[in-house]
């Protein structure tokens, strides 16, 4: 597990971070979200050390964090780049040697991850050739080859097309599901609200919410709930702690001024007909982004 | 995540640089331009050499006076426009006017060589070859070398470390702002030290230019060699031996220098001002060397300033100007500077290269 404990950093006299906490936990995907300018980016910057923090600590699995450990982070900076006029393959292997892999096991490596992003009949063109969205998966591929523990994505998706995104998904799952911490950023909070096990929302450098997903959408919920029943549902508008927002007949949607009363509800709705829906409607991750920042 | 460790051990320092120095080894090598200008700068070597070949067989016959009593000695000598006198006296005399190169005269009784050599300045090579026992010399106004041998060796000298300062000088330059402007120095300073990325680049490019000199060197005496010009080489061998070592110091500083301008700038456009001052330090010291090696004072100065010592020092070892301690304290200056290059060099690296934007500028640069 990565635990960023108290970050602090300023450029001169902006403050970029203000006492950032949260963690990353093994084997989960962790969407990192926040308006541009939040301290995405520099936290994720001073996690690979490339900056350096002004205070705070960072620990992996309760020690902490050296450059030893840093060789085994995977990092997709926010703005690309891979060297223009060198092929994607020779690229994956310097990277993966960087990173201290044999040549033999650094070529075994690119091989494998440039057919699993579908780039396999690519490997010894230039970068430069390559179609923008190859361009991307040839830099996901470079932050993949050396089997990183930690994988730090800033905006893996932008400009990826709906069928890259699939194969970049499939591709980050699998690392998670292996054992990998995966921490993104990203704009299209649909794609981090399918994706993430975990999120961190971060504004003007300090940590707004963090925590389980679900937890999260509990948590900012209004206590609103949703049915659909076979009779009508008329009398709802005169039972006591339950507002209606908005009614049709055999549907309805209403809040909740507790649990029990919701549930009072569901039981008279089944005593009158047959009840084929009754959720409680959880809040999207963009209504926790908007309440939290 | 254990299942790789087994393929991955961190690369050491040294690894890391050696593989950032192999990467920059290999680019070159596949880039056309760089292919081209070695192969432009060898056969300008190579037009050089054979130039001076034709030079030196078209002046075949030398002129010579000898003493009758030892006209016999050179008749089996080539190349020669004899002038047979009776004293050693007269010969003199014809060297002294310049009638004849040298004079052939008998020895002083006892000698263990039976004829002497007088010239004025210097013994005419064609005569010294000729003549299979080396007879003992007499100059009467000695110098040691021909102007225009000295003026040729300058400007060789000079323009192998001008050539390579400016192949290679902005070649750095341009690779570390590539690395800059393309954003995948983020990546790899997540990988390596930062210290180590700009070591691989600087001694990679070193090699890379040493090789391009050694490349001319054997390209020089192999061709001097089969020119027949071969004397010339032992009368460069000292000076060229003291240039290489000068020139792998001088390049390295330089190497760091252009490293650290091009971090200082995010587009390859923007390089042109933070380049010019160091272009300035390869320049200067060439045209000073083309146009000053024949003032000794300016020459000396010359071969103890650090960015000129490369090419004054063995300029002034060829003219056997300098004494024997000289070329060891002017190297000494060059390698402490070149150690405060690398360490300035590096904190300016160090510092500009996630700034991105507009120019560093050089106090930002180095307080960082």
């Amino acid at each position: 597990m990565l635990q960023l404990d108290n970050i602090t950093k300023s450029f001169g006299a902006r403050t970029a971070l203000d006492g950032v906490t949260f963690s990353v936990r093994d084997s989960r995907m962790t969407g990192f979200v926040g308006g541009n300018g939040a301290g995405k980016t520099t936290t994720m910057r001073i996690l690979l050390g490339v900056l350096s923090s002004d205070a705070g600590e960072i620990q992996l699995d309760g020690a902490p964090l050296d450059a030893e450990q840093r060789r085994r982070f995977g990092y997709m900076p926010e703005e690309r780049g891979l060297y223009p006029k060198m092929k994607v393959r020779e690229q994956l292997v310097y990277f993966a040697r960087l990173h201290g892999f044999t040549q033999a096991a650094a070529g075994r490596n690119a091989d494998s991850l440039l057919e699993e992003l579908g780039l396999g009949e690519r490997r010894d063109s230039t970068l430069e050739s390559l179609s923008l969205g190859n361009q991307q998966r040839a830099q996901i591929a470079a932050s993949l080859v050396h089997d990183p523990e930690v994988l730090v994505l800033d905006e893996p998706f932008s400009g990826l097309d709906p069928l890259a995104v699939d194969t970049v998904v499939e591709a980050l799952k699998q690392r998670a599901a292996s054992g990998a911490s995966v921490l993104f950023s990203s704009h299209q909070l649909e794609i981090v609200e399918r994706l993430c096990d975990d999120l961190v929302i971060i504004a003007d450098g300090r940590i707004r919410a963090s925590g389980e997903r679900e937890e999260l959408r509990t948590q900012h919920s209004a206590p609103r709930y949703s049915i659909v029943c076979s009779s009508d549902l008329g009398w709802l508008r005169g039972e006591p702690d339950i507002t209606v927002v908005e009614f049709g007949g055999g549907h309805a949607t209403f809040d909740a001024a507790e649990p029990a009363a919701a549930q009072r509800v569901l039981r008279r709705a089944m005593a009158d007909g047959d009840v084929t829906s009754f959720s409680p409607q959880r809040a999207s991750l963009a209504q926790i982004f908007r309440e939290v920042i | 995540m254990n299942t790789t460790t087994a393929a991955r051990r961190a690369p050491s320092f040294t690894q890391s640089v050696v593989l950032v120095a192999e990467r920059e080894i290999t680019t070159r090598l596949r880039s056309k331009s760089f292919l081209i200008t070695t192969g432009i700068l060898l056969l300008l070597v190579l037009g050089g050499v054979i130039a001076g070949g034709i030079m030196s067989k078209n002046v075949s016959t030398t002129p010579v006076a000898v003493v009758s009593s030892v006209s016999s000695e050179l008749s089996n000598v080539p190349g020669l426009e004899l002038t047979v006198v009776d004293t050693r006296a007269d010969a003199e005399a014809l060297v002294t006017d310049g009638t004849v190169d040298a004079a052939v005269v008998p020895s002083e009784e006892g000698a263990a060589v039976p004829v002497t050599v007088i010239a004025e300045s210097e013994a005419p090579s064609s005569l010294m070859q000729g003549l299979s026992l080396s007879p003992e010399l007499i100059l009467l106004d000695p110098s040691d070398t021909s102007y225009l041998l000295s003026y040729l060796a300058a400007f060789a000298f000079g323009i192998v470390f001008f050539a390579s300062g400016m192949t290679f000088g902005p070649m750095i330059a341009q690779s570390v702002v590539e690395e800059k402007q393309t954003r995948i120095v983020e990546i790899l300073m997540s990988a390596v030290p930062v210290s180590a990325l700009m070591a691989g680049k600087v001694i990679g490019n070193s090699l890379l230019a040493f090789a391009q000199i050694v490349a001319i060197a054997v390209l020089a005496v192999v061709g001097l060699s089969v020119t027949g010009q071969a004397e010339l080489l032992t009368v460069l061998s000292a000076p060229l031996l003291w240039f290489v070592g000068f020139f792998i110091i001088g390049f390295i500083l330089l190497a760091a220098l252009f490293a650290a301008v091009g971090a200082m700038v995010s587009r390859q456009e923007d390089l042109g001002t933070t380049m010019t001052p160091v272009t300035m330090l390869i320049m200067l010291p060439y045209f000073a060397i083309i146009f000053l090696h024949d003032n000794p004072v300016a020459l000396t100065i010359m071969s103890y300033v650090p960015f000129s010592a490369p090419v004054g020092m063995p300029m002034r070892l060829f003219l056997g100007t300098a004494a024997w301690w000289e070329p060891l304290i002017s190297l000494a200056l060059l390698i402490v500077t070149a150690a405060l290059a690398v360490l300035l060099g590096s904190r300016i690296y160090n510092n500009s290269l996630l700034k991105v934007g507009s120019r560093v500028s050089w106090s930002q640069a180095i307080k960082g």
